[in-house]
């Protein structure tokens, strides 16, 4: 277990996540890369704060994310619920119109 | 570091990224959150090897008992139940592959050719040091946490009451909704 491979684990998990958020028309599905990215940038405040020195302002960071993410976890399925029971769907490209 | 703990390492990150690959790429949308439990299980086991045992604990906690939770809430009742199956058409595949696989070739390589000042880490409790600097050094930052974590409790709550027809002005008052 080294710095260099968790580094390469957090990109592989942000990867997954970005695809997921780009390709996916499902807002729950695209909420689920959101989550993927954010523990993605969770395993890089953890591995810098083990390697480098016992910061533990890492894993502090990292419980800050984790309560915004359960924060915007919840709004964010608030407001599917809500453009469902509008529009009948929660397919994000459904929802323009705010387009001109 | 050899031995019993790097075969735990190599297993649970084989278990977050093959479960996020899982989370990407499989079409019906159950599938990846159930996909998406064990990535998050995986990352709570990265955790604790990296000596950080409150955040593991609250990963499992709260990503496993809550999140994943509000999710599969979500996907069940935004889909219709006369739908035979819940697929997630998906779309710009080809292109969004290109670009994650250039990003993540780019990260890693960034991640590993930087020459850090790594050093040994060690092994000790954590919750007691991450509950003080919470009281203490990051005091601000925790209280604001917790008014943000209320607005969002009343926000979702607001926005995901039933339907009324327009309220008139001053109902809200009369204790109602």
């Amino acid at each position: 277990m080294t710095l260099d491979k968790l580094l390469v684990i957090a990109a592989a998990l942000f990867c997954c996540g970005l695809y997921t958020v780009m390709t996916r028309r499902n807002a729950v599905a695209v909420l689920m890369g959101v989550e993927l990215i954010l523990n993605a940038t969770n395993i890089n405040f953890v591995a810098f704060s083990f390697f480098l020195n016992r910061v533990m302002g890492g894993q502090i960071f990292a419980v800050f994310v984790i309560v915004l993410a359960a924060a915007e976890a919840a709004v964010a399925l608030a407001i599917f619920l809500r453009m469902f029971s509008t529009t009948g769907t929660v397919e994000v490209d459904v929802a323009d119109q705010l387009k001109g | 570091m050899s031995g019993p703990a790097d075969y735990i390492f190599y297993a649970a990150a084989a278990m977050t990224v093959g479960a996020a690959i899982l989370v990407a790429i499989l079409p019906n949308i159950l599938y990846a959150a159930v996909a998406l439990l064990f990535s998050f299980a995986g990352v709570a086991g990265l955790y604790i090897l990296l000596s950080a045992d409150f955040l593991g604990a609250t990963q499992i906690l709260v990503y496993v008992g809550g999140i994943l939770v509000l999710l599969l809430f979500a996907v069940f009742l935004s889909n219709r139940i006369s739908d035979a199956k819940i697929t997630n058409p998906t779309h710009f595949r080809l292109p969004a592959a290109a670009i994650c696989l250039v990003l993540f070739g780019v990260l890693s390589y960034a991640g590993v050719s930087t020459p850090y000042a790594v050093k040994k880490g060690v092994y000790l409790p954590t919750t007691a040091d991450i509950g003080e600097l919470l009281m203490t050094r990051y005091l601000l930052p925790f209280e604001v946490a917790s008014v943000l974590l209320l607005a969002a409790l009343i926000g979702a709550a607001l926005l995901s009451r039933p339907d009324r027809a327009a309220p008139e002005k001053g109902e809200m008052e009369e204790g109602k909704g």
